[in-house]
């Protein structure tokens, strides 16, 4: 019913040191339009994983499956087409690039992607504009644009920017990777509101997290557990209660 | 901000056309016959109508070089030159002298045009970053075109100020005993090979003065072009500066696709008094050769600055991203108590490209400070090696200097390298040196790419981040064209 994103049986692998290491191991998954998900899973169990190959990183090796978005063959895009196609990836470790000023990288990267959108680019003063009032929305201070892209910026800092990214981006659907880990209580509220706030029928999500505070604010339409590699369960908002309060091990042992 | 943008296009032009810039004018040309003797001197001297001192100063130049030998420590490698096999005298065929823009040849502002001129305007069209925290100061064009300056722009404002603005012919004419005082003072005749060579046959470039007090009140420019076939280019640039005054130099250049190495070896001299400063900035980008490494420019370059008077400023800023070798260090002589000197720099070298720069910080007199940004890019299968010398000599109290090397490398088939050297004869001076290599991470790119960013737009944004402490020392008009040639010449060096 859905052909919005559909992931299908996707398996992947990247070299380490020389031998392969298989992290994704069949994966299932369909995200209709309009709809929030979540992704609970433990530690090392392949979430960011499958959102760097959800968004075409090319160190991992997709050996099986396929994933198709807005009806094309999302696999066979290069990342900046897909980001043009309408994805995001909020980075759970934001990259730094040094001396690249932030307000430089944003409206480079927005233009980029309005192009590819055919939209009209931005010119200093609209950009300067949209900017702003996002930053306003978000408490952050104007001085965090005129600094490098990510360099010295908090772990709060550093996830505000992301957010900050992709509310310029106007991602179809935004992968969020544990943005809310490191986020204090006001933070915390601040981010869901600036996803919140994107909720509509022409935005979607993947929210990775580990603490179920974060669903409390961002109500997620439904609840994925991953581990190993799989999908092993799939529910409605209170799979995250559950796991909240009785941790992954029924899940796991039901799925053995 | 859009530079990007723009290079982007820049880039995509460029894939298809190769090297854009690769252009011949078809001029009318006035050619020495090849070979290197005394006659060839005597000729070049007689035509541009010399006193008989400069001949006298040419000759014994020559004598000199007959006794000198190329220098083979630097780390390239060339086929030797046959100084035999060249032209040393090229002029477009003399009509009488244009008087404005309008009688200077329209196949000559066709080229202008080609190369962008004027750049200030395209930098504040495209926003660049800082362009609004600059002042604007209007552009003064000295075109070299060749060997022979055509066209001087804005010479009356310049006039008004008391600042001599002109090709360096003119002035051996007719400022010739401010010339005479001072030309060869900094870089002697005899000081090395390719400076012996230039003071010999040198038959163009630029000269400056700027009297006591004044602050020039625009940016000078020149644009370098080598365009005739075979034809060494040999330049003279000489540079002033009196008491209290400032002057900031703009030097760019961009050379024809050619399938023959091309020499280039020039002089450039700057002399500041008691309390003046001169700004230096180069956007240097020869033609590089083919992929091979075919056809590329030699430049073998002198350029030296003295601060002769107390709390007097010389600073380089260079952007080199062109020729197939350079071998140059731009470098200051702190005799004047408190001088400064300062030295920015960018090195990219791709495909089969060789460079060794770097700069020379001679500490003479005390309290003087000198600052070294070095920044090289090394991309293909290039090799740079940036060579820094800081000398403190006994005089020289609490003398400071600062250096940092930065490296960044882009693939694994290129080089880099970082040669310091430091004499010091002072207890009281202080030099820190600090070096790093890195490469552009597989993350940073990928981060880029997630934001809709294409592999070369990824590429052009992290070096220009890299090279950010010293693309910030450009006056704008070169910002905007430092930004390109880094990306373009880079292109292709990823993926
Ligand atoms: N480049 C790599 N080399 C080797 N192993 C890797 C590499 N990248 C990921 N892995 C391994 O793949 C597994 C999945 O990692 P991934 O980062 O996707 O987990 P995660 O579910 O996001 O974990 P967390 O909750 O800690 O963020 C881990 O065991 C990790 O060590
Ligand atoms: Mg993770």
């Amino acid at each position: 019913m859905s052909d919005f994103l559909k992931i299908q049986g996707l398996e992947a692998r990247i070299d380490a040191d020389g031998t392969p290491k298989e992290i994704l191991k069949g994966i299932d998954l369909e995200i209709p339009k309009g709809e929030i998900h979540a992704i609970m899973g433990p530690n090392g169990s392949g979430k960011s994983t499958l959102s760097y190959v959800l968004s075409g990183r090319e160190d991992y090796e997709v050996t099986g499956g396929s994933a198709t978005f807005k009806g094309e063959d999302l696999l066979a895009l290069e990342p900046e087409e897909r980001a043009a196609l309408g994805m995001f990836l909020a980075f759970q470790s934001p990259v730094e690039l040094p001396g690249v000023n932030n307000a430089n990288f944003l409206r480079t990267a927005v233009n980029a992607v309005r192009r590819a959108r055919g939209e009209d680019e931005l010119d200093a003063v609209a950009f300067l504009k949209a900017v702003r009032a996002e930053t306003k929305r978000l408490s952050m201070s104007d001085e965090m644009l005129k600094r490098a892209v990510n360099v010295g910026f908090s772990g709060g800092e550093k996830k505000r920017n992301e957010v900050l990214q992709m509310r310029l981006l106007q991602p179809s659907f935004a992968i969020l990777d544990e943005t809310d880990s490191g986020l204090d209580i006001d933070a915390l509220r601040i981010v869901a509101d600036g996803v919140n706030s994107l909720r509509g029928p022409d935005f979607s999500a993947l929210v990775i997290t580990h603490h179920q505070r974060l669903l409390d604010y961002i109500v997620p339409d439904r609840v994925h557990v991953m581990a190993k590699g799989k999908i092993i369960y799939s529910g409605g908002p209170e799979v995250a209660k559950t796991l909240e309060k009785q941790g992954y091990t029924q899940f796991l042992e039901a799925a053995a | 901000m859009p530079a990007v943008t723009e290079t982007r296009e820049t880039v995509e032009k460029l894939a298809k056309s190769s090297y854009e810039w690769g252009f011949e004018t078809d001029i009318e040309m006035d050619i020495a016959p090849k070979g290197l003797n005394e006659e060839t001197v005597r000729l070049i001297s007689a035509r541009k109508e010399e006193p008989e001192w400069m001949l006298e100063w040419r000759l014994k130049a020559f004598r000199m070089w007959l006794e000198m030998k190329e220098p083979e420590w630097a780390k390239v490698s060339h086929p030797p030159i046959d100084y035999q096999d060249a032209h040393y005298f090229a002029q477009p065929k003399k009509k009488p002298g244009p008087k404005s823009l309008d009688e200077v040849d329209p196949e000559l502002l066709k080229t202008y045009a080609k190369l962008g001129i004027p750049l200030h305007e395209q930098a504040l069209l495209a926003g660049v970053e800082g362009a609004d925290e600059q002042k604007r100061m209007p552009v003064a064009v000295d075109a070299v075109f060749d060997s022979v300056s055509v066209a001087t722009t804005f010479r009356k404002t310049l006039e008004e100020a008391g600042v001599i603005f002109c090709p360096i012919s003119e002035a051996i004419r007719e400022h010739s005993d401010l010339v005479k005082q001072y030309l060869g003072s900094v870089v002697p005749a005899g000081d090395n090979f390719f400076a012996a060579l230039n003071s010999a046959v040198f038959t163009d470039g630029s000269f400056v003065y700027v009297p006591k007090g004044v602050r020039c009140p625009m940016e000078l420019s020149t644009y370098f072009r080598i365009n005739a076939r075979n034809t060494g280019q040999f330049e003279r640039t000489l540079i002033i500066v009196e008491e209290r005054a400032s002057v900031s130099y703009l030097e760019g250049c961009t050379a024809p696709q050619r399938d023959e190495n091309q020499l280039h070896a020039a002089v450039v001299e700057l002399i500041a008094m008691d309390d003046a400063s001169i700004k230096y900035s180069t956007v240097q980008n020869w033609y590089p050769g083919d992929d091979e490494g075919r056809g590329g420019i030699y430049n073998f370059v002198t350029k030296r600055g003295a601060c002769r008077g107390a709390r007097s400023k010389i600073s380089w800023t260079q952007v080199e991203t062109g020729s197939s070798i350079t071998w140059k260090y731009p470098s200051c002589v702190l005799a004047g108590e408190g001088s400064v000197g300062e030295f920015y720099s960018v090195a990219v070298t791709n495909n089969h490209q060789q460079a060794d720069t770097g700069t020379k910080m001679i500490h003479l007199a005390p309290n003087t400070r000198s600052t070294i940004i070095a920044k090289t890019i090394s991309a293909g299968k290039s090799d740079s090696t940036y060579r820094g010398l800081v000398r403190m000599q006994p005089k020289a109290r609490n003398a400071r200097n600062f250096t940092q090397c930065d490296s960044l490398l882009i693939g694994d088939q290129c080089g880099a390298h970082t040669v310091p050297y430091i004499e010091s004869r002072n207890m009281t001076a202080r030099i820190e040196h600090e070096a790093t290599t890195s490469k552009i991470s597989e993350d940073q790119l990928f981060y880029c790419r997630s934001r809709g960013l294409s592999e070369e737009d990824a590429v052009g944004l992290i070096v220009n981040g890299f090279c950010r402490e010293v693309l910030k020392e450009l006056p704008m008009e070169f910002a905007v064209e430092a930004q390109k040639l880094l990306q373009i010449s880079l292109e292709g060096s990823v993926g």
